[in-house]
């Protein structure tokens, strides 16, 4: 291998998961967010000797959120909306949290998918913003860079959807007693 | 109508304020009803997200095919004048090298662990601060399976006094549990040429590795960033502290800001 596959490999990799997680938040079907992925990554490659800064990581997810656009603009021409594959969705989420007691873990699973239902039900913008701050933990100058949006308009994303997930998962609560804690 | 000063309040629990400004909020947060039942809101979220949802990984077949449209993209880039069996048996080679340790290694969460080491090697002739060299290598080594902890407690009247025995320093010491930072245990480290403490603490599925040594030897910058990792470091006396993590930068402040609070009480006392 040579040395800039090499650092590439050390730098960009690592923050693979992150990418997928990230695709798969932003495509319903899984097979659209794996294209998505490696397109992103080959570009990253492409674009690695430019990169500067250390910020790797939002750079990558900014690269990631525009293959997904590029990708939307095409099957949107082609008018071809996918059958939504559920099954797929759920084979494909690895819990890292393990659980000794099928029964907790089944009532978790349920909560896990009721919680994936609400959060792909929020509006896009509002989606991306939240899962890059709560399970990406990246800070709001980040998520600017990576959104390409004004950190303000970060803030009031973050604050919207984080009062509509609440009030959403209220709801279910209150429908489905059993469905949520 | 929401209080004007919403949107500060979940910067605050977002650690997107300094100091002073935190100080301001939480004296806000004691007389507005409704920027307190906010605050317990945004805790709740991120609770249950961070809970219930599911940290998937990327799949080892993307991976893999990842993998191999790197070999390809590479092969095309190869410079002219290298003959193609030349170049074909370059990429067998890269293929040979790169296919079991992917597509095993790393297919789990053990495998970022991996991945983040090899990163530390590969990069390190590029830090130019050897103590921070130091660090990085013992919070990599620390990923590796059964390096982390060598007492495993999270009770600080366990940790603190092991390291009476095992380490040339005291740090401080306390579980952080309700804000996010569980105590997991302690670990002793040889670093500056000296025996530190390591106090490890976890925040949601990321580690977090508290370095501390007594205070000679090359300074560390306050606070930098090495390939994703954080790196934040203060004084407090005679003592030096490093925190390291892969977690969020702010998320690694809030721990730090814990434990300075901690440190400034204990001197008072």
């Amino acid at each position: 291998m040579d040395e800039k596959r090499v650092r590439f490999e050390a730098q960009v990799l690592p923050h693979l998961d992150a990418a997928y997680r990230f695709a798969r938040w932003l495509s319903p079907a899984p097979a659209d967010a794996d294209d998505v992925v490696q397109e992103a990554i080959l570009r990253a490659f492409r674009a690695f000797d430019a990169l500067r800064g250390s910020d790797v990581k939002a750079w990558l997810m900014a690269i990631v959120r525009n293959c997904h656009s590029t990708a939307l603009k095409q099957r949107q021409r082609r008018a071809f909306v996918p059958l939504p594959e559920e099954n797929d969705a759920q084979d494909a989420y690895a819990m890292t949290a393990t659980n000794p007691n099928p029964e907790d873990a089944s009532i978790r699973r349920d909560e896990q998918r009721t919680l994936d239902r609400l959060i792909a039900g929020l509006p896009e913008e509002h989606r991306t913003v939240l899962m890059l701050r709560e399970i990406e933990e990246m800070d709001y100058r980040q998520i600017a860079e990576v959104t390409n949006v004004p950190i303000g308009t970060v803030m009031s994303r973050l604050a919207r959807s984080r009062a509509a997930l609440k009030a959403k998962w209220l709801q279910e609560a209150e429908a489905v007693p059993h469905a949520v804690r | 109508m929401q209080c004007a000063e919403a949107l500060r309040v979940q910067a605050y629990f977002d650690t997107e304020v300094d100091a002073l400004s935190a100080a301001d909020v939480e004296r806000h947060i004691e007389h507005c009803a409704e920027c307190c039942a906010l605050l317990k809101d945004l805790k709740e979220v991120r609770g249950v997200l961070r809970q219930e949802s599911g940290f998937a990984h990327a799949p080892s077949p993307l991976r893999a095919k990842i993998l191999r449209a790197l070999d390809e993209e590479d092969a095309g880039q190869a410079p002219a004048g290298v003959g193609s069996i030349a170049r074909s048996g370059t990429q067998i080679l890269a293929r040979s090298r790169a296919a079991p340790f992917w597509t095993g290694a790393l297919s789990g969460a053990g495998g970022m662990a991996m991945a983040a080491a090899l990163a530390f090697f590969v990069l390190v002739p590029r830090f130019a601060n050897p103590l921070l060299d130091e660090l990085m290598n013992a919070h990599a080594r620390s990923l590796m399976p059964a390096h982390l902890i060598d007492v495993v407690s999270t009770d600080k009247h366990t940790v603190k006094p092991w390291f009476a025995g095992h380490a040339d320093v005291s740090p401080a010491v306390a579980d952080f549990e309700q804000q996010g930072y569980k105590l997991i245990g302690g670990r002793a480290d040889y670093l500056d040429q000296q025996r530190s403490a390591v106090v490890v603490y976890q925040h949601g599925s990321h580690v977090i590795n508290v370095f501390s040594w007594s205070g000679k030897g090359a300074a560390l910058p306050a606070s930098v960033t090495r390939n994703g990792y954080h790196f934040i470091s203060w004084t407090a006396g005679d003592m030096r502290y490093c925190a390291v993590s892969d977690t969020g930068r702010d998320e690694l402040m809030g721990l730090v800001r814990l434990l300075q609070d901690l440190g400034a009480r204990d001197t008072v006392e």
